[in-house]
C-alpha cells in the first residue's frame, strides 16, 4: 500500500493528473504537449494491435460467411453515421437524436439516383454526401439558433417527421402503395473479378469508413477540432477567444449530416432498398447512432466503430437468444445499454485508454525520468 | 364556423393530454435537469396497470388511483436505482442514454407482461355531450380540462404553499446549497420523479379511456407532441407546459382540418411551431433567461 503511494509521488506530475482534468478528445489536439511521451511497451502494443486489426479487417470477408459479411457491413455503415454524430455530439457537444432523418435522406437520394437516373451506385456516394450536407445546412440554420436541449427536441421531431415526408413524396407504386425505392439487385454487383458481391460490398463500406474516419481524425486534431471542443466545453469562453460559435456549430452540423447521408447510401447497397414502411425506423436508427457513440466512447476516433460493432452484435444476439419472444430483444437491448453506461461511463475506448494509462504510468515510473517540459499544474 | 369550433374543442381535449405529459416532463427537468425520454413509456406501463386493475373488477376511478400510486413508487425507485448513479456524471450524455435505454426496455416489458393485443380502458367520463349555444361540447373534453386544471392547482399549491414544495424548489435551483442547509436532496429528487410518473399515469389512463383502444406504440407520438408543448412553454415553467400543450393540440387539430398541403405530414406543424417560437424567443414562451458564469 505504502509502496504504491511512493510510486505515485515519484511519478511526473502531469502523469498523475486524472483524465477528467482534460477536455475529452482534446488530448489529440496537435501542437499542445498535453500527453507525456508514450512508454515503449504501450507504443509497441499499439503498433501490434493496429497491424493485427488491419490485417483482420482486410481478411475478414474471405473468412466469414456471406450473412456474417452482411452483418459486418451493417456495422461499418452504422459506424460511419455514428462518427458523424460523434463530430457533432462528442466533439462539439450538440446533442442530436434525429440523425436518422439525414441517414434516410441519403438512402432515398442514392436509391433515386440509381433507380431513376441509372447512376452507378458507387458514384452516388460523394453526390449524396454533398446533397445531405446542403440539407444539413438548411435544417441546421434555424435549429442551431436554439441551444443544447432544444436542438435534441427539434432533431427528434425531424426523425419522426422524415418517414411521413418520404411516404408522401418518394413513393414507388409498383401497383401497390409501398413507400420504398428498390433499385435492381445487380446495381450493386461487384466491379472486381474474383470478389463475390458480399465481399465487394464489405470493401466498399470499409474504404468509405477508412476515408471518412481519417478525415475526422485529422479534422479533430487541427484548428477546427480545437474550435469544436472549445464550443462544447464552454461556449462563452470560446466566443471570447474568437471562435465563431454559430459558424462552428453550423458546419459541424452539415458535416455530420453528410456522414449520416453517406451511411444511408451504403445502407441502400446492403439492404437493397430505401424504405419508410416502418414509421419508427429512423427514430430507432437515431437512437442506435447515439448509443454507438456513447458506448464506444464520445470524442474518440475509434469509439464509433467499436460502438457500432457492439450494437450490431448486441442486437443480433438479443434476437437469437430469445427467438419466439420478439419483445424480449428490445428489453435486453435497453437493459444492456443502461448497464454499459454504469460499467463504462466513458465508453469502451475510454475504458481501454484508462487501462493503458494506468499500465503506462506503472511502466513509466520505472523507465522515464520526470519530463522537464511537464506543466506544473 | 361549427366545424371550426368542433375542431377547436377536439384540439383542446388532445391538448390536455399533451399538456399533462409535458407537465411531467417539466417537473423532472426542473428538479434534475434531465430530459426524460422514457416518460411516455412510463405512462404507457401505468396505463396498462390501469387496464389490469379494471380487468380485475376494480372501478375505473379506483383503478386509476391505484395505478397512480404504483407509478409514484415506481418513479421514485427508478430515480434512486437507475438515474442516481449517472446524475452529475462527467459525461451528461450518459443520462440521455439511460433514459433512452429505459424507453426501449419499459416499452418491451409492458408488451411482455400485458401482451401485444390492443386493450381498452373503460370510459371515465360520460360519452355524450352538452349543448352550449348550439355547439356540442363533449363532456369528456370538459372533464379532461377539469382534471388538468386540478393538477395545476395541486402542483401550484404543493410547490408554492408547502414546506416540501419549498424544499423541492430549493433543490431544483441549487442542489449544493440546499444540501448544506440540511435538505435531503435525494429524497426530493425521488419525490419529483414520483410526482412526474403519477401525473404521466393519470394522463395516459385518461387518454386511453377516451380512445377506443390503446397499444404499445400509443404513447410515442404523444411524447413528441408533449416535447413540443414543453419546448413551446419554455421547459422550466409549469404554466408554460399547460399552455404549450393546449396550443399544440389546437394547432394540430386545425392543421389536420384546414391545411391540405400538410396532409400526411401533420407532424411538421409542432416542429415548425417550436422552431418559430424558439427563433423569436429562445427561452420559450414562459421560460426564464439564465445568466451563465464563465
Amino acid at each position: 500500500m505504502s509502496d504504491h503511494q511512493q510510486q505515485d509521488r515519484t511519478a511526473p506530475r502531469h502523469m498523475a493528473a486524472r483524465d477528467g482534468d482534460r477536455a475529452r478528445g482534446a488530448d489529440t489536439v496537435a501542437g499542445v504537449p498535453l500527453q507525456p511521451p508514450t512508454p515503449r511497451p504501450v507504443f509497441i502494443a499499439r503498433v501490434v494491435v493496429g497491424v493485427v486489426l488491419t490485417a483482420a479487417a482486410l481478411y475478414a470477408p474471405f473468412y466469414f460467411t456471406p450473412s456474417d459479411n452482411r452483418l459486418l457491413s451493417e456495422a461499418l455503415y452504422l459506424a460511419v453515421a455514428a462518427m458523424g454524430l460523434n463530430l457533432l455530439t462528442g466533439f462539439t457537444g450538440q446533442v442530436s437524436i434525429g440523425h436518422g432523418a439525414f441517414f434516410g435522406f441519403g438512402a432515398f437520394a442514392s436509391a433515386t439516383l440509381v433507380d431513376d437516373y441509372g447512376w452507378m451506385f458507387e458514384a452516388t456516394i460523394p453526390v449524396v454526401a454533398l446533397l445531405t450536407a446542403v440539407v444539413g445546412l438548411l435544417v441546421g440554420f434555424p435549429a442551431l439558433r436554439v441551444r443544447g436541449l432544444y436542438l435534441a427536441l427539434v432533431t427528434l421531431g425531424l426523425a419522426v417527421l422524415f418517414p411521413q415526408v418520404a411516404d408522401k413524396y418518394a413513393t414507388r407504386g409498383d401497383g401497390r402503395n409501398i413507400p420504398a425505392i428498390r433499385p435492381d439487385r445487380d446495381s450493386f454487383d461487384s466491379l472486381l473479378e474474383g470478389l463475390e458481391n458480399d465481399q465487394w460490398k464489405y470493401y466498399v463500406c470499409l474504404v468509405t469508413l477508412v476515408v471518412l474516419f481519417f478525415a475526422a481524425w485529422n479534422l479533430t486534431r487541427a484548428r477546427p477540432g480545437r474550435a469544436m471542443i472549445a464550443v462544447r466545453e464552454q461556449e462563452l469562453a470560446a466566443a471570447t477567444v474568437g471562435v465563431n460559435l454559430s459558424a462552428t456549430k453550423l458546419w459541424t452540423f452539415a458535416l455530420s449530416a453528410a456522414y449520416a447521408g453517406v451511411a444511408g447510401a451504403l445502407s441502400v447497397m446492403i439492404e437493397g432498398n430505401a424504405s419508410a414502411t416502418n414509421p419508427a425506423l429512423y427514430f430507432q436508427l437515431s437512437i442506435e447512432f447515439l448509443v454507438a457513440v456513447v458506448i464506444g466512447g464520445t470524442a474518440t476516433i475509434l469509439g464509433p466503430l467499436v460502438g457500432a460493432l457492439l450494437v450490431v452484435v448486441l442486437r443480433r444476439n438479443a434476437e437469437e437468444l430469445v427467438s419466439g419472444e420478439p419483445m424480449l430483444s428490445p428489453a435486453l437491448f435497453g437493459g444492456a445499454l443502461i448497464l454499459l453506461v454504469y460499467v463504462l461511463p466513458d465508453g469502451v475506448v475510454g475504458g481501454v485508454r484508462r487501462l493503458f494509462a494506468r499500465l503506462g504510468r506503472r511502466w513509466a515510473t520505472y523507465e522515464l525520468a520526470p519530463d522537464p517540459l511537464s506543466r506544473s499544474a | 364556423m361549427d366545424l371550426f369550433i368542433a375542431q377547436f374543442l377536439n384540439g383542446v381535449s388532445s391538448g390536455v393530454v399533451f399538456g399533462s405529459v409535458a407537465l411531467a416532463l417539466v417537473l423532472i427537468y426542473r428538479s434534475t435537469g434531465i430530459l426524460n425520454f422514457a416518460q411516455g413509456e412510463m405512462a404507457l406501463f401505468a396505463t396498462y396497470m390501469t387496464w389490469q386493475f379494471t380487468d380485475w373488477g376494480i372501478g375505473v376511478v379506483g383503478a386509476i388511483a391505484l395505478s397512480m400510486a404504483f407509478a409514484f413508487v415506481a418513479g421514485a425507485v427508478i430515480e434512486r436505482v437507475l438515474i442516481r448513479p449517472v446524475e452529475g456524471a462527467h459525461n451528461p450524455l450518459n443520462v440521455v442514454i439511460v433514459t433512452l435505454g429505459m424507453f426501449l426496455a419499459i416499452n418491451a416489458l409492458a408488451l411482455i407482461i400485458f401482451g401485444t393485443t390492443e386493450r381498452k380502458v373503460p370510459y371515465v367520463f360520460p360519452t355524450d355531450s352538452w349543448d352550449v349555444l348550439g355547439t356540442n361540447v363533449a363532456k369528456e373534453t370538459v372533464g379532461m380540462a377539469a382534471v388538468l386544471a386540478a393538477e395545476c392547482v395541486f402542483l401550484w399549491a404543493l410547490l408554492q404553499k408547502t414546506k416540501i414544495g419549498l424544499r423541492l424548489r430549493a433543490v431544483a435551483s441549487n442542489p449544493e446549497s440546499s444540501r448544506l442547509v440540511g435538505i435531503n436532496t435525494g429524497a426530493m429528487l425521488m419525490l419529483g420523479w414520483g410526482l412526474a410518473a403519477a401525473i404521466g399515469a393519470l394522463a395516459g389512463s385518461l387518454f386511453a379511456a377516451g380512445e377506443t383502444a390503446f397499444a404499445g406504440s400509443s404513447m410515442q407520438i404523444i411524447l413528441v407532441y408533449a416535447f413540443a408543448a414543453a419546448a413551446l412553454g419554455g421547459f422550466d415553467s409549469l404554466v408554460g407546459a399547460v399552455v404549450g400543450g393546449l396550443v399544440v393540440g389546437v394547432a394540430n387539430a386545425l392543421t389536420i382540418q384546414y391545411v391540405d398541403l400538410l396532409d400526411g405530414i401533420e407532424l411538421a406543424m409542432p416542429l415548425g411551431l417550436i422552431l418559430a417560437v424558439l427563433l423569436v424567443r429562445p427561452t420559450g414562451l414562459f421560460g426564464k433567461r439564465h445568466v451563465e458564469r464563465v
